[in-house]
Formats: C-alpha cells, structure tokens, sequence
C-alpha cells in the first residue's frame, strides 16, 4: 500500500478515457461503479469541453455482484453501439471491475457487435495513466490500422507524416499540434494523419500511408510508432520539439526524412528566444538555480533549455514516470545533479526544500509546494489543472513554444525581483515592507494575507523548514545584517553560514562568521 | 395527457409508491442504466473541513484517490486532512498481508499527524469487493491507539453510496460511539447533518433565543466531542440524505421530529416550528423568535423572484438534496418543477415535502443517464441542475445549467442563506442573458 495525498497520473482507464475522448466516432465501454463516473468532469471542467466523453460506464453496484455484472456490461455495450454508433469501441475495466474478473473482452467477443472492437487489459493495480493511454493507443492502431496498405511510391509526390501522441487532456497539446502544422508546411511536408487527437477509427487505418511517424509525446506515442516502425517500415522522428535547439534538431531530422531543404525553417524570424536571452537585462538570468520535476520528455527538455537556452543552473530534475526514467538519468548525469524518479510528491518536496533552488519548473503539484517554500515557480508538464488549458493559444513546442517557454519562466523570477526591490526599500516610508509585492494579492497587504492563514496550521507534513528558521548561536548583529540580505537567498545563506560554522567548528556565528562563510561559497 | 406518458419507454418503469397508505401515492419514475453521480467517497471533501480533529484515510485505489484530487482540486486549497492507501498488486494476493500493510500505513501517518484525533478508515470499491475488513482493522489498531486516536470505519465505496450517502456512512459510524443520555435526562435536542459553522450558530442562536437549553450537533466541530444520545434525544435532520444515520439514531433511542428541511424562509420556519413544539415551546414566542429572520428572507427573496417565476427548471440526481430544494423553488420562488430527479428517494424523511409537489411534476429516481438526458433535450427546462460531468456538455447544446455540487458545498440552510440559495439559481440565468458573445 502507497499513502498518497496526491497523486501525479491517474489510473490507466484515465489514459485510456484521453486517447478515446482524442478521438472522434470511438466510444469507449467501461465496466466500472457510478464513482468512476467523475473522470468524465477532467475533460469537461478542466479542458473545458463541451462535449461529453465518448464513455458509457456500467455503473453496476454491490447488489448486482455475484449475480448479473456480465449482463450489465454487455446490455452497457450493446446501448452504447446502438445509440452512438461509432466506427469501433474500446472496452475494458476500471479498478473495481478487474476484481470482480467480467472478462469485457470475451464478453465483447460473443456479442457480434457490428463494429470492430478493441479490447483493452489495463491492470489498474501496477500501472498508471499515461501508461494506459499508450497501451490504449498501441491497441487501437494494431487493430485498426490496414496492414494490406501498399504506399505509394515516394517519386512525384510529398512526403507525407503522421503525428502521433496529441490527446485530451494533455498539456498544451492543442497548441503544439498548431506549431508542429506549420514547420511540416514550411518543409513541404504533407500531414497523413494526426492521432489520437481528431482522429476517426477510419483514418488510423491509413496510418501505414505516411513515410515516417512523428512522435510528438513519448508517453502516448512511442509504443505504437515502434510497431508502427516494424510492421509499415516507418522511421520515426522522435526529437521532442520543445526549445530552440530542439526544434532545430527536430527540423533537421524531419527534413531528412523527407528529403526537404530545412533553411527556410530553421530561418524562420519568430524565434525571439535567442535574442530575448541574450539581451543584457537578462544577465541576471545566469546560473539562477533551477529545480525541475515534471513527466519525462518535459523534464528533460527544460533542463536542457535551462542550461543551453537560459543559462540557469539546474540543481533538481525528476520525473514522476518510471517507464521513462532512462531519458531523464541520462540528462541528470548531464546537468550533475542526482536524478529523482518518484511519484511520491513528498520526496518531491523534501527533494525541493533540501535543493533551495531559485525557481521551480514543475506540474501543479511543485506550483503548489513551491508556494509553501516561497519560491518562484512556472508549470510545465501534466498534471493538468484549468489554468494549462488558457483561452490563448500557448504552445511548448517550435519557435513559438520557446517564446512561450521564456515569458513563462522568467516572468516568476522578474516578480521575484521586483519583491526584492520592494524589501531593499523597506525602510522607505512609501515601499514598507508591510505594503506587499504588487503582483501579489495586490489588493490586501501583506500584514492582512499573513494573518488569513490559519493560526495555527494543521500542515499536512510538518513543512521541511526553508528559510529564517529561528536558529541558535546567531549573534543579534549577524542575525539583522543576514535580513539585509534579499529574501530569496536568505535561507540559502542562513544554512550555508550554519553549515560553515559548525564544520569550522564555530558555537557562535557573528558577523565575521558570515563574512566568512560567504567568501567559503563563494562561486 | 402527464408528461411521463408520452415518454417512450419510461411508461414500463412507471411504479406505484409505497408510501403510507394515510399519504396520496404518487406516480415515480424508476430508472436503471447508467448513473452520472459521485460515489460517497466525495463527502469526505466537506467532512474532512467540519471535523477539525479527524482525518479520512480512504483504503481503495489509485482511481480513489484521482477522484479526491479531482472533485476536490478545484474547490479546496488548504492542506487536507484526508489521504488514500493505494492498494497495489501485491496488497491484492493475500488478506494478511492486506491488514498488515494497513496497519504500516496507519501508524505512519499518526506518526506524522500528531494532531489527529479520530481517523476513520473508509472502504472504497476495490476494498469492499475483495472483503477487506476494515471494522477489524479499525478495532485492531484503535487498541492501539486510543486514548489518543479513535478508529472508526465506513464504506464510502461507489458500489452501496452515492455522493451525499458517504455522509450518511460516516455519520452513521460516529452514531455508536456518542456518550449515552440516560433514561432520565431532560428532552435534549440534536441537529444532524454536516452544516457550514456559520449555519450552525445561526440555528444554534435562534434555539437558545427559543430557550431550547441542550442542543446538540452531529457531526460536532471536533469529532472527540460529541453530543450525548438517548431515548430523550429528540433529533431534527439539517439534510435529506441520512437515512443510515437516522436509523442509527433510533437504535439509540432517539426520536425524529417531523418537519421540512431548513430550505428557504418556509422549510426553515418549519423545521423551527416543530422543534419548539416538541419541546413545548409557546407558539408566540417561537413566532416572535423567527419573524426577523423571516422577514429578512422574505425581502431578500422578493428582489430574486421576479428573476425565478415562471422558469422550469429540471433537477438531475445528484446530492438528495433534489426534493426540498425543488419546493422551496417551487413555493417560494414560483418556479416550475419539470423532472425533480434523486438518486434515492427517502419516502418518510421526505413525506412532508413531496407532498407540496403538484401532480405534474415529474419524480424520478435511480438513473438512466441517456434517456433522462434525452428527456432534458425534449423538455429543454430553462435551467438543469447537474454534475459537474454534464454541466458543460448541456451548455454546449445551448441549454443552461447549475452545478449540483456547489448546492453542497455552499451555506444555503436557513433564514439568511435562502437568498443566496435562489441567486444560486438566478445567476446562471441571468448569465445567460448578459453574455452577447
């Protein structure tokens, strides 16, 4: 048993319910209680869609066990083909129905539906979400997709990809889709198929009609674009395009997939990254320590923009995936940092509070504890919350992503400075410290904010103690000129000073203790 | 020709109601097919913040706690006293070895929440299906840790509760454990149902001003702290949806006092009345206690009325809360009642309401979500009461919703909410007419 608060990845039917709802005229049929029915208000509260999942659930309840739970689910299915009517279903169980071992496939199979139907085995109870959509998406394209396709001949015509991996639900799919549209034009390159999302059970038959697969998100995608790579003899592109240089790379093997002059998208003059970095008010931008945790492919590839593109340091990276830990070891070892593969947002956060980084790049789960430890944070990776499906279009991948990428990320840390300069000027009859950063509750001040809090916090987890701990053996000097010092390094000061006194063996830290340990850490 | 006749395929399911043979029986439609509801699980997200002290550990699965997560994440901000054990493949292959992974997991988290007072073990799906015994955990692990830490069990698992029902359990476990009134002690009366601590001391107030002296509340703010039971206790139901508890309660020789729930000036006159009648408390000044109240509902409520007459208005099941919602709508805001939808209909806690209801309207209980969705479609009400599942996708059909969820989450008893209970179902509507995009 696992004791979780909160948990980064729902269950695999949540994966397979985002390739089915990716989907157009698929409908999924799920043996599950009438409590698995919330999934359905992720897609319409969070992503905001208007429409409703194309599930049917069982709903069966403690009085049907034992009796007629089979006959529930394929009355269940039978409804379900007879009122949407799709071109293929998807069925399966969610968590309670794998116990009670219906067998969904079999019964499936006996019914004679008039549509293809795709079988799913998602052992709720070792796997999780973005696994389940993997496999799901794997599932559908081994059934569906023609394997008697002959392509035509390359001679004559344009190259033609698939892009694989967009789904529900997913973070910042919509946009990136629009982004990866626009550089396959710029190579002249034809757009076979995009799936799951927008995709019919009837396109993903012509799927082994493109020349090469896109893998836009590993998770999704990478197990079905390597059948894929068997069976349809489709090389696949799996540079993930999220950063400048990645998205050169990845115009760079798409070019030569297709055999495409990649100059006039490489010379494309929206990439404002580079310069934006570059500009000197952005020296201040250099070796800021960064903690990076999120899914795999987002993890690695803001590390490798926070060290290549930004010049930060990156003192943290993890990801919660295990399927896709050998990616991140890889980049850990690269940044020289220890790599941190977990789904227990607790490690996350004692990991987080012992790094003290400058700026946390995360999911909501990090927004969340970065806010308790009071440092700057910008979300990149799933899980989803409301806020990552914004009105605008805000894309991670291509040139446009990267712009995205640096207002998202440096944004937090320019408020941060601005708070830094609202501290130096405390004193200042007009810029009390009591007044508050602007951007924060601009409203109420600080005082005020400060007191909303509970009196006396039942924190979930005593909070790994950050900053401005009461400590012991400060003199009343060290301790008002260590306030002197901007807030956001405070704590890292406190502790290293601590560290220094006690390995010099110091029971006092006055103010030559500080001194001295500054110029011990010095860089 | 009534509504439910033309509907092809509902006829069938048209039953007689089993109510008391002294009540006029009314037609309701029984459904079954596919439910749209939260399990009981969902409670926990309200529970956990009226019970200071206690903490909810859900025994189940990862989609448990995705549900937690997600029907909670948008609504809560603090830290929550709830968790889930995520059973895993190995909890599965033998009971034993269930049990002793419990019993890890417990004396971690009481290790590190030193301030839980009680912790209730709540069964879910997967832990009911595969008969893990939670009633003996709890008792095995409460001899270890009581004094400090009472251990109670419920099942909240969406195969037996559906949304409000998870209170039901819950309150139902602490039923047992409330000290004994003895057989000789003064009439005492006792609210139950969970009610936001505003609420609560508004009745607290009008009862004290009534001269009622002992009354007690379950669930109490801090759960250690309960009120007393016995065959004086006289109880009043602040919710609909406690037929468990209530049971429990009679067990103990408790008493209910008939009345309307505390919706809108008229329930909460009501409720108020006919606890002042059991106590014998003089009609005149009962009238007098309640009339400032009454008359600051009846004032805030005219200037919502003109905005509610005459709407139709349709409720899908969701929280019990449906029946007296819908008269209070119905009665004091003129609304029409098209299909009062609940997922279980509790005849006698809700005789009194049902009563109110003209024949027209529609009663349904249990679900089949496509074909009710399907009579929403042919009735297109001016506002549906739903999940949170379906709001947005009957917007999308241009028809106008209210989230079912936010009626329990929101102060919405008594004099002084019943203003706010109707501007609840105002705004959707005048929403609706703002927006010219």
């Amino acid at each position: 048993m696992q004791l979780a608060v909160w948990t980064y990845e729902g269950p695999p039917h949540v994966g397979a319910m985002r390739v089915a709802t990716a989907m157009e005229k698929l409908h999924y049929v799920l043996h599950a209680p009438q409590g698995d029915t919330y999934a359905d208000l992720l897609f319409t509260m969070i992503e905001r869609r208007s429409k409703r999942p194309p599930v049917t659930y069982t709903t069966f309840e403690a009085r049907d066990l034992g009796k007629d739970t089979a006959q529930i689910f394929q009355d269940a299915a039978r409804e379900a083909v007879a009122r949407f009517n799709p071109q293929a279903i998807i069925v399966g169980a969610s968590c309670t129905a794998e116990l009670i071992q219906d067998d969904p496939a079999g019964l499936s199979e006996a019914m004679d539906l008039p549509c293809p139907v795709i079988a799913l085995e998602l052992p709720s109870y070792q796997r999780k979400e973005n696994w389940g959509a993997s496999e799901t998406f794997y599932q559908i394209v081994r059934k569906l997709a023609d394997k008697t396709l002959v392509r035509e001949p390359r001679e004559g015509r344009k190259a033609r990809a698939n892009i694989l991996g967009p789904t529900a639900l997913g973070f910042r799919h919509r946009d990136d889709l629009v982004e990866i549209r626009k550089i396959l034009d710029q190579l002249g390159v034809e757009v076979n198929l995009v799936a799951p999302l927008g995709a019919t059970p009837e396109d993903i038959k012509r799927i082994g009609a493109a020349d090469f697969n896109i893998v836009l998100y590993p998770e999704i995608a990478d197990e079905a674009s390597r059948w894929l790579e068997k069976n349809f003899d489709q090389p696949a592109v799996r540079t993930v395009p999220i950063g400048v240089g990645a998205t050169r790379s990845f115009i760079a093997d798409v070019a030569e997939l297709a055999g495409a002059d990649p100059t006039p998208a490489l010379g494309d003059t929206s990439s404002r990254l580079p310069w934006w970095s570059r500009s000197v008010d952005s020296t201040y931008l250099t070796s800021k320590r960064v903690f990076i945790f999120g899914d795999a492919t987002h993890a690695v590839a803001a590390a490798r923009i926070a060290r290549e593109e930004l010049g930060f340091e990156v003192c943290g990276l993890g990801c919660y995936s295990r399927e896709f830990a050998r990616e991140v070891r890889a980049e850990a070892a690269r940044c020289g940092v220890e790599p941190l593969i977990t789904d227990d947002h607790l490690a996350v956060e004692d990991a987080i509070a012992a790094a003290a980084p400058e700026l946390v790049l995360g999911t909501q789960m990090e927004r969340h504890i970065a806010k308790r430890l009071g440092i700057p944070c910008a979300v990149i990776s799933a899980p989803v919350h409301v806020q990552d499906f914004p009105a605008r279009h805000s894309p991670q991948m291509g040139f446009e992503g990267a712009n995205v990428i640096f207002d998202t990320w440096v944004h937090p840390l320019v408020m941060g400075l601005e708070e830094h300069l609202l501290t130096m000027f405390r004193d200042d009859f007009e810029f009390s410290d009591e007044a508050g950063a602007s951007h924060h509750a601009a409203h109420s001040p600080r005082k005020a904010s400060v007191q909303a809090e509970p009196v006396a916090p039942v924190a979930d987890i005593p909070s790994p103690a950050m900053a401005d701990a009461a400590a012991t053996g400060w003199t009343d000097e060290a301790e008002r000129e260590l306030k002197k010092i901007p807030f956001f390094v405070r704590g890292k000061a406190r502790r290293n000073t601590e560290a220094f006194a006690a390995a010099d063996g110091r029971a006092q830290i006055d103010l030559e203790t500080l001194y001295d340990a500054k110029a011990h850490y010095a860089r | 020709m009534s509504p439910l006749a033309v509907l092809d395929g509902c006829a069938a399911e048209l039953a007689r109601d089993t109510a008391p043979a002294n009540e006029a029986p009314r037609p309701v439609l029984r459904e079954r097919g596919q439910r749209e509801v939260f399990c009981g699980l969902t409670g926990i997200i309200w529970l956990h913040r009226k019970m200071q002290d206690a903490f909810f550990l859900v025994v189940g699965s990862r989609t448990c706690a995705h549900l937690l997560q997600s029907a909670a994440g948008v609504m809560i901000f603090a830290e929550p006293r709830f968790a889930t054990a995520i059973m895993e493949e190995r909890d599965l292959a033998g009971m034993l070895d269930a049990q002793e992974e419990l019993d890890r997991v417990v004396t971690r988290l009481l290790e590190r929440r030193p301030d839980i007072r009680t912790l209730f073990l709540v069964g879910s799906c997967p832990s009911e299906v595969i008969k893990l015994d939670l009633a003996k955990a709890a008792q095995r692990l409460g001899a270890v840790h009581m004094p400090r830490v009472r251990i109670l069990n419920y099942s909240g698992s969406g195969i037996e509760t559906t949304f409000t029902q998870g209170e039901d359990a819950c309150l139902a476990a602490l039923v047992p454990v409330m000290p004994a009134l003895p057989a000789d002690a003064a009439k005492e009366l006792l609210i139950v149902g969970s009610l936001p601590d505003i609420v609560e001391d508004q009745f607290l107030r009008l009862f004290a001003a009534l001269g009622i002296a002992k009354v007690g509340v379950l669930p109490a703010r801090n759960a250690r702290d309960l009120p007393s039971v016995g065959p004086n206790t006289r109880y009043l139901l602040a919710q609909p949806f406690l037929a468990e508890t209530a049971m429990a309660l009679e067990n103990r020789g408790a008493t209910r006092i008939e009345a309307l729930f505390p919706f809108g000036a008229e329930g909460t006159s009501d409720w108020i009345r006919a606890a002042a009648r059991e106590f014998g408390i003089d009609a005149a000044l009962v009238e007098q206690v309640i009339a400032p109240g009454r008359e600051r509902a009846r004032i805030a409520l005219s200037k919502l009325r003109p905005q509610l007459t005459g709407k139709r208005i349709t409720f899908l099941p969701d929280s019990q809360l449906e029946v007296p919602l819908a008269r209070f709508l119905q009665d004091e805001l003129g609304m029409e009642l098209v299909e009062v939808g609940t997922p279980y209909l509790h005849r006698a806690h809700l005789a009194r309401e049902l009563d109110r209801f003209g024949p027209q309207v529609r009663i349904s209980e249990g679900q089949h979500l496509e074909r009710q969705l399907d009579r929403v479609r042919a009735d297109r009400p001016d506002i549906t009461v739903c999940g949170l599942g379906l709001a947005n996708p009957l917007e999308g059909e241009g028809l106008t919703t209210k989230w079912a969820i936010e009626l329990v989450f929101s102060p919405i008893h008594g004099f002084d909410q019943a203003a706010d209970l109707a501007e609840l179902f105002a705004r959707p509507l005048r929403r609706r007419d703002m927006l010219e995009v």
